[in-house]
């Protein structure tokens, strides 16, 4: 039934299509596993998981770092009848969301334990992670659509089976916004093929229909919407983002870190691959929206995670504001601010999936992740208090680690066009260092109880865990330049490609001169 | 009376070749009736069981025969154009089949553990499937509407076979009052059509319809408005639903699987032969009120659906709802809307039979509270497992055939400009979602001293389990020759 079609530029072997189906082969084979051997399990996965992984470090090493297109891309027919067609490509936006998918996923894999039902466990997080590659990966709006729905049902089944006393409800939630936001995506979608196909014929191929562009402005800004929608509740954007703090608190650690470094990226991501690529003129129409909404997540999410009393809560607060940065970014247009906006991706993903690590593991000794309840761990888990200083010095945004880098991008890149804005969410970050610090004070700090005297340190298991995590908050945050010299020619093409079918133009400021020559062009008519 | 007339009298000639998968169902009924009657001892269950399926597969082999024939040299009429014989009676023919099979197997398991053993179970479920190709083949309202009787009257005795448990008496005489009732509305709509066109015959109609303009439409107005209603009866589309949830609940369950596959099946088919094919010139009149009927459908059974605490029940609101999305296929009035709704029909089917057949493995008596499915994950992952997917399918996530079918039930609308329609169908499918994890949830999220029900499946109900989610994740991945398959089956009227 699917038969090779094309295989264009890249290599022989088509790298990403192996990328997305070797996790699923994984979970099918787990699955097919006696359950006689649980411990066998999750070793298993991982190796499936990891081999995923290390072909996604292939992709990265192959990597163009000068074509702002697409790369190893691979077309496949899939159902002729309805023009659909299996389209996988990488450029240097998801890059690196498919290597941080890849590496992330054998990490929460080996490192953290289920406690029970490993089988089911290991093969819904290979299907998530088959999930993810492929949403970060496609370009056919229905294969997108496939993979954006399906990763639902193992994070489904992982909050609710292995998750805390609420999780039927919390996965329920989760379950329906997402899919609430999605349904009338699929409306769009079928729309935007169905009108765009004119003489040239139905197509799902997202760098077809964003050349095309052949709808009207008002059905695109239409269209738009229903697609920032799915996309703003993934996110999760101020106010459709309930449904976060309930999954991250509810989640199993693995569910959790999965959850926010990379299922939230599938937000943000949709924004920019089909948001701004599709529909540029409607994104440059909508952009003061989106962005106030960003803005206004920024500070809120700071708020309301200050109030928080659980841990756990307090960083999928944490979540909503560093997300509303990313969107922010996204809708200045600037290639500092999108640079800054992708980084970020990355640097939250590493930020905040090491932080519901450590708070897993802190739940792990103390049963508990109420702040007040726990007190000066410092003395008893020096090592572990050094890991998490570290990580939240990340998260705030400290110079000399990775989300300083993310967020002063994106902080000057908005500067220029969206001036208010950047002013306001600057205010975030100082409300970052207030939340984090001050929860780290007092659990950290503080008298210990004989409770937390005996909490017992990081095992050097936890801290190989870690590791990763850390040396990538570092790396990033001295040297992003090799991060940042793959996203930016496709960052760029973006911002021309905005530019060619609107009327935005990008500021300028070094060459002023532009600006007055198309005011004196524009007083000739 | 004199009987010089019929001297003369010859009848149509009669294609019994394109007869034939309807001669072996009936020819299986008659042999199971006679051998039970002969016998010296009291026939088995098993010999019942074992001749419908095997006149099954014979009438399976027979229809893929005539399906090559009708590639080879196109759709012919047979009867005097009384009976069609184009792929789309050969679509519901195979559906018919495969759903004969499905509930011939599950009706074995459910006998046998309710110590009831009548052979005339299956005999009547061959007839009531006879019926039902002859309603989706019919060419003629009066053999549309025979078609529907005997399929109905199959039904009726069927639900109330099960005579020590009062629901089902009750469940069954519900069914056959509301079923008359709806015989007679459909009766008065073919008498109407009738008087306005002059014939009884679908192409008759169409070509009458094509040539004439009324000076004064009421009279076919009325004739298709009485159409509808009778149909939507028959196909529990909202607000003629209200007998559904009762029936499905109290009758056995693989009767009710039944009556929400191929009852539901074959009252489209009639319907879409009807209205898309005879009445394709009026499809402005009768699309917007079929959009209407589609929207209520939707929202009632999503919104019902996820108020009830029994599964049955909600299974049952469920069904309402996706007649809605058949609906919205069918009132695009176009040649893409048709195949999306023959496409939709077909996987629904292996849905519905497949949800009825573990509802019907969960326990037999009248309750079905969701309480019961609590701990299934843990006591017994693969059925639970197999659940989940069939619930997942109707809910409409990717991978499943319930996608793809919502998929393509939406790209009809949307084409058809049909933008609200679509998406009142997708948020409709967001209510249900809700009802189906209900479910899920139950199944998997239960409390640790809950031991978890470990019912005992019959080899038959096994094999029906994996041959039904096999087919819903196997179209989900490759759906290309189903649809290929729905989208040579849009049906065309041919001059016998």
């Amino acid at each position: 039934m699917i038969e090779l079609l094309s295989a264009q530029s890249g290599p022989a072997f088509p790298v990403l299509n192996a990328i997305i189906i070797v996790p699923a082969l994984g979970a099918l084979v787990v699955v097919l596993l006696p359950n006689s051997r649980p411990e066998m399990m999750r070793p298993i996965g991982a190796i499936f998981s990891s081999i995923a992984g290390a072909m996604s470090l292939y992709v990265m090493a192959q990597f163009s770092g000068h074509d702002p297109g697409f790369q190893f891309e691979s077309i496949q027919s899939w159902i002729p009848a309805l023009g659909i067609n299996w389209h996988v490509g990488v450029d240097g936006i998801s890059l690196w969301l498919v290597v941080l998918t890849g590496l992330i996923t054998p990490i929460v894999l080996l490192g953290v334990d289920p406690h029970h039902n490993p089988k089911p466990y290991t093969a819904w997080l290979l299907l998530l992670q088959a999930g993810s590659f492929g949403a970060f990966l496609s370009l056919d709006l229905f294969l997108f659509f496939v993979m954006f729905e399906i990763v639902l049902v193992p994070m489904y089944m992982l909050i609710g089976g292995w998750g805390y006393d609420d999780r039927r409800y919390a996965a329920t939630k989760f379950f329906l916004y997402t899919m609430a936001g999605s349904a009338l995506m699929l409306v769009a979608i079928i729309s935007v093929a169905t009108l765009s196909a004119g003489d040239q014929g139905i197509t799902f191929n997202v760098i077809e229909l964003a050349q095309r562009q052949a709808l009207s402005t008002n059905t695109a800004r239409w269209c738009f919407l229903a697609f920032a929608l799915a996309f703003v509740i993934k996110v999760p954007i101020v106010p459709v983002h309930t449904w976060l703090p309930d999954a991250h608190t509810q989640a199993p650690t693995a569910g959790s870190v999965v959850l926010a470094a990379v299922m939230l990226k599938l937000g943000t991501y949709g924004l920019l691959r089909f948001g701004l690529y599709l529909f540029p003129e409607a994104s440059v129409w909508s952009a003061p929206t989106l962005a106030t909404l960003g803005v206004i997540g920024v500070v809120y999410g700071a708020v309301v995670a200050t109030m928080q009393k659980d841990l756990k809560r307090l960083v999928a607060y944490s979540s909503v504001a560093h997300m509303g940065f990313i969107v922010l970014g996204i809708f200045a247009f600037t290639t500092q601010s999108l640079e800054g906006g992708v980084l970020q991706m990355v640097n939250h993903g590493l930020s905040t999936g090491a932080l519901f690590l450590l708070v897993g593991m802190l739940y792990e000794r103390r049963k508990t992740r109420a702040i007040e309840e726990l007190s000066g761990i410092q003395s008893a888990a020096p090592i572990f208090a050094g890991f998490f200083t570290i990580v939240m010095l990340s998260s705030i945004g400290v110079p000399g680690l990775n989300g300083f880098v993310g967020e002063f991008l994106i902080l000057i890149g908005s500067y220029d066009t969206r001036r208010w804005w950047t002013i306001i969410a600057a205010t975030g970050v100082i409300l970052a260092a207030l939340y984090l610090l001050w929860a780290y004070q007092r659990v950290f700090h503080g008298e210990p109880t004989p409770a937390d005297e005996a909490t017992p340190d990081l095992t050097l298991k936890e801290g190989l865990i870690l590791a990763p995590f850390v040396v990538g908050i570092v790396f990033l945050g001295v040297y992003p330049k090799p991060v940042l010299d793959r996203i930016e020619p496709a960052v760029n093409g973006l911002i021309a490609h905005i530019e060619n079918h609107s009327d935005y133009e990008r500021p300028n400021p070094a060459d002023p001169v532009v600006v007055d020559h198309n005011q004196s062009s524009k007083d000739d008519h | 009376m004199s009987l010089l007339p019929l001297v003369g009298f010859t009848g149509p000639s009669i294609d019994w070749w394109a007869l034939l998968p309807q001669v072996i169902l009936l020819g299986a009924a008659l042999l199971i009736l006679l051998v039970s009657a002969l016998a010296p001892q009291r026939t088995s269950t098993s010999f019942a069981t074992a001749t419908t399926v095997c006149a099954s597969v014979i009438a399976c082999i027979v229809a893929f025969g005539l399906w090559n024939d009708i590639k080879n040299e196109g759709p012919s009429a047979s009867i005097a154009s009384a009976l069609a014989v184009d792929g789309f009676s050969i679509f519901f023919t195979m559906l018919v089949l495969i759903a004969l099979t499905i509930t011939a197997l599950l009706a074995h398991s459910y006998l046998g553990r309710e110590g009831i053993d009548p052979p005339e179970f299956h005999a009547l479920l061959l007839c009531s499937a006879a019926g039902a190709i002859v309603m989706a083949s019919a060419n003629d309202l009066i053999v549309i509407f025979l078609g529907l009787e005997a399929l109905s009257i199959g039904l009726y005795v069927m639900i109330a076979m099960h005579a020590r448990r009062p629901e089902a008496r009750e469940s069954a005489m519900k069914y056959f009052v509301l079923g008359a009732f709806s015989s007679a509305f459909l009766l008065y709509g073919i008498a109407l059509t009738y008087g306005s066109t002059g014939s009884t015959n679908l192409i008759h109609i169409r070509d009458y319809l094509n040539a004439v303009v009324f000076r004064d439409e009421h009279l076919l107005m009325a004739a298709m408005a009485l159409l509808l209603v009778g149909f939507s009866f028959k196909v529990a589309a909202a607000p003629f639903h209200f007998w559904a949830p009762d029936v499905y609940q109290g009758a056995p369950s693989p009767v009710t699987g039944w009556m929400a596959s191929i009852a539901k099946a074959a009252g489209f088919a009639a319907l879409l032969r009807i209205f898309f094919a005879a009445f394709a010139n009026y499809d402005a009149d009768w699309s917007p009120i079929v959009a209407v009927l589609a929207v209520l459908t939707l929202l009632v059974g999503a919104v019902m659906a996820i108020l009830q605490s029994d599964v049955k029940r909600m299974l049952a609101f469920s069904s309402v709802s996706h007649a809605g999305y058949v609906l919205v296929a069918v009132q695009s009035a176009s040649a893409s809307g048709t195949s999306a709704a023959l496409f939709y029909l077909f996987t629904y089917t292996f849905m519905v039979l497949g949800s009825f057949a573990i509802v019907g493995a969960m326990g037999t008596d009248g309750e079905h509270p969701l309480d019961r499915y609590a701990g299934l994950g843990r006591s017994r992952p693969v059925l639970a497992m197999t659940f989940t997917i069939l619930l997942l399918a109707q809910a409409g996530v990717p991978l499943t055939s319930g996608f793809v079918g919502k998929f393509q039930v939406i790209a009809a609308a949307v084409e058809d400009r049909g933008y609200v329609l679509a998406a009142v169908a997708m948020l409709s499918a967001v209510i249900s979602a809700f009802m189906y994890l209900r479910i899920v949830m139950a199944m998997y999220v239960a409390d640790d001293e809950v031991e978890g029900p470990s019912p005992t499946l019959h080899w038959t109900v096994s094999i029906v389990l994996i041959g039904v989610t096999g087919f819903t994740l196997l179209i989900g991945i490759v759906p290309q020759f189903l649809i290929e398959f729905a989208e040579d089956a849009v049906p065309v009227l041919i001059r016998g």
